[in-house]
């Protein structure tokens, strides 16, 4: 087992997390008991074959999903304790998340996109406008604000989609296969952006088919038919 | 998130999806409008039915032979009894016997043909009568003038005609002092009278009135009369002057049991009511036809809201995803949908209330404020439900679930 920064208090805490779908003969586990401490600061990379349960598994990290059974602690907070409402503002304050799909709303420029949760969250339009720049700047689209997701390439589409995870400032960085869709340069630019964001302190969690966008990370787990069968930490130099 | 980030949210999505939501405005908008100009038409109709009418005369009783009622027993006693005659017309004139009747007149219509060399006429009326009729009908003379007691005493064969009759005996020139032999017998023209316009049925203006004593001669006989016209002091007192006709005629005819009265009375209030009913009726038909239209349009509405909200189910589950609470969206939806509705509403009114300055199919429509409220919060009304009730469900999915929703 990893064990990078074992004095702290996990970010992400699942007991034996499972996640069923239909029942009897038909059941299928799309989660079969996982358990799995991640600790802040870590960058974790997920991988194993299509169907093992990855994307599941981050969307109950994620508390887009909720699991059949098990226990899920986020920084602490007993996840099944909390309500819709409560969810939504964990979901907006703590967690960033990035789709393989980009996931923007259509019909809205880049700038309203990565405004968005900022406005869900109750800050002031003001406020929101300079974090919304600062976080597109970091991204480097700052010549693109007023484009609608149509009108930008994939890798732009997915930048805006990461700056839109990256402007709450969360603690954790969720990203289901995020260079899918995307070309070797769009690629390396997008890992450099998560390791920029990794050495700011922030935890983060990748699905990735590659083992070179693994390579990049600290720490590697494998999954296969929901159940993580590997969890190897990278011997640092 | 407060209200106005909620409405500025709405109207951004409205923007969004421009197209569609310039098609449901305009949807609601035709439905709206046309409740309102439709319910207008009918009323403005049924308005100008019942100017007609009260152009007929004011507080005028007619007295008609023949007992109450309708169908064949009326009729069969229409043969029985004594007839109208203009001794009844001279009593009911009596100021003592009526003292509410400001007077009366007696009318004998003829039907006859009228020539004036090569042109000839037959006026839809020909009306003998005393000079009385004029004022108790209303009938004004514009050119020329009334005939007189004295004609009527001296039998004098004068006419007042309509302009129709004029025009086709006299084309252009002026009638008044020319003679048209009616029956072959010759009348002078004195007077013209005020254009009446058509009733739809009738064209007042083919017309010719006569002392009755020259039209008895020349064309119908001293006979019976066809009625009586009676005009009370007021319209207060028309119900009295009514009961004084009814006892000076019930003695004069001989008549102790009220249910065998050999004459009958139809005054301009009845005839109102009557009309007034039957309009009605004709209003409501039209009120709904526009009512479906609106509840087609409802549809339209809904169904436009419903595939809307499924659409963007995806997109719902994006702003859960980055932290939306289940009001917020809830709120930006039912905003969307209230401004939606809100718009064509007002449009709708707006577009009743332009096109009801119009004439439509002859008729002035007339607006009822009714309707414009009725139509205005029913659609108000569906926007919302419509809107509000898929949204709702859409709000209450799990994020994953409202993802990956295709
Ligand atoms: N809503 C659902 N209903 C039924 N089965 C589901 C549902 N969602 C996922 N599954 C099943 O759960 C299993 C795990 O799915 P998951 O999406 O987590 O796989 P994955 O590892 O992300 O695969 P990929 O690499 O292809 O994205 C699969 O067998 C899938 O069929
Ligand atoms: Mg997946």
């Amino acid at each position: 087992m990893a064990a990078v920064v074992v004095d702290n208090a996990p970010i992400i805490d699942l007991h034996d997390v499972v996640k069923q779908y239909g029942s009897g003969e038909s059941a299928i586990f799309a989660l079969d008991g996982v358990s799995l401490a991640i600790y802040p600061g870590e960058y974790v990379a997920i991988m194993g074959a299509s169907g093992s349960g990855k994307s599941t598994l981050m969307n109950v990290i994620g508390a887009l999903d909720i699991p059949s059974s098990g226990e899920y602690y986020l920084d602490g907070i007993d996840m099944a304790s909390l309500d819709e409402n409560q969810l939504a503002i964990v979901r907006g304050r703590k967690i960033g998340f990035i789709f393989q799909s980009f996931n923007l709303i259509p019909r809205t420029s880049a700038l309203a996109n990565v405004e968005l949760p900022l406005a869900y969250q109750g800050i002031k339009i003001k406020e929101r406008r300079i974090r919304a720049l600062k976080a597109l700047d970091l991204v480097g689209l700052s010549d693109r604000l007023t484009h609608e997701p149509t009108e930008l390439s994939g890798g732009q589409q997915q930048r805006v989609a990461v700056a839109r995870a990256l402007v709450t400032k969360p603690a954790l960085l969720l990203a289901d296969e995020p260079t899918g869709a995307l070309d070797s340069k769009s690629t390396a630019d997008l890992l450099d952006l998560f390791d920029l964001v990794n050495a700011a302190g922030r935890t983060v969690v990748l699905i990735t088919h590659e083992a070179d966008v693994a390579d990049r990370a600290k720490r590697t787990i494998r999954m296969r038919d929901g159940k993580i069968i590997e969890d190897t930490a990278k011997v640092l130099a | 998130m407060n209200f106005f980030e909620m409405v500025r949210f709405a109207v951004r999505g409205l923007v969004a999806n421009r197209l569609r939501s310039a098609l449901t405005t305009l949807g609601i908008l035709i439905g709206v409008g046309s409740v309102i100009i439709l319910v207008a038409v009918g009323n403005g109709s049924s308005k100008q039915i019942q100017d007609n009418i009260a152009k007929l005369g004011t507080n005028t009783i007619t007295v008609m032979r023949g007992g109450g009622g309708f169908g064949a027993r009326a009729q069969s006693r229409n043969t029985q009894g004594k007839p109208l005659t203009v001794g009844d017309a001279v009593q009911l004139s009596d100021k003592k016997s009526a003292p509410n009747v400001k007077q009366a007149a007696p009318v004998s219509n003829a039907t006859s043909v009228c020539t004036n060399g090569s042109s000839s006429t037959t006026p839809a009326s020909f009306i003998g009568t005393w000079p009385s009729y004029f004022e108790a009908k209303n009938t004004k003379v514009v050119k020329g003038t009334y005939f007189t007691n004295d004609d009527v005493t001296e039998g004098r064969r004068v006419a007042v005609i309509g302009k129709t009759t004029a025009s086709d005996l006299f084309g252009e020139e002026n009638p008044i002092g020319k003679v048209m032999r009616c029956g072959g017998i010759p009348f002078s023209i004195v007077g013209l009278t005020e254009t009446a316009g058509s009733n739809g049925f009738l064209d007042g203006d083919s017309l010719i009135i006569s002392p009755i004593t020259a039209v008895q001669r020349a064309l119908t006989g001293y006979g019976n009369i066809s009625s009586i016209v009676v005009q009370a002091k007021s319209a207060k007192v028309q119900d009295q002057a009514q009961i004084e006709i009814e006892s000076i005629l019930d003695k004069s005819h001989g008549i102790s049991n009220v249910n065998s009265r050999d004459y009958r009375l139809l005054n301009q209030a009845s005839l109102l009511a009557t009309t007034t009913s039957t309009t009605k009726v004709f209003t409501v038909l039209l009120g709904a036809v526009a009512a479906i239209s609106l509840l087609v349009g409802g549809i339209g509405i809904t169904n436009i809201m419903l595939v809307t909200v499924v659409e963007r189910t995806r997109e719902i589950g994006i702003r859960k995803a980055i932290g939306a609470r289940r009001r917020a969206i809830l709120g930006q939806f039912l905003i969307e949908a209230t401004i939606l509705s809100l718009v064509g509403g007002i449009l709708g009114v707006l577009v009743g209330f332009i096109g009801s300055n119009f004439m439509i199919v002859g008729v002035k429509p007339v607006i009822v404020p009714s309707s414009v409220f009725l139509a205005f919060g029913v659609s108000v009304f569906i926007g919302l439900f419509f809107g509000g009730y898929p949204a709702s469900r859409a709000a209450s999915l799990r994020p994953i679930e409202a993802l990956r929703y295709e």
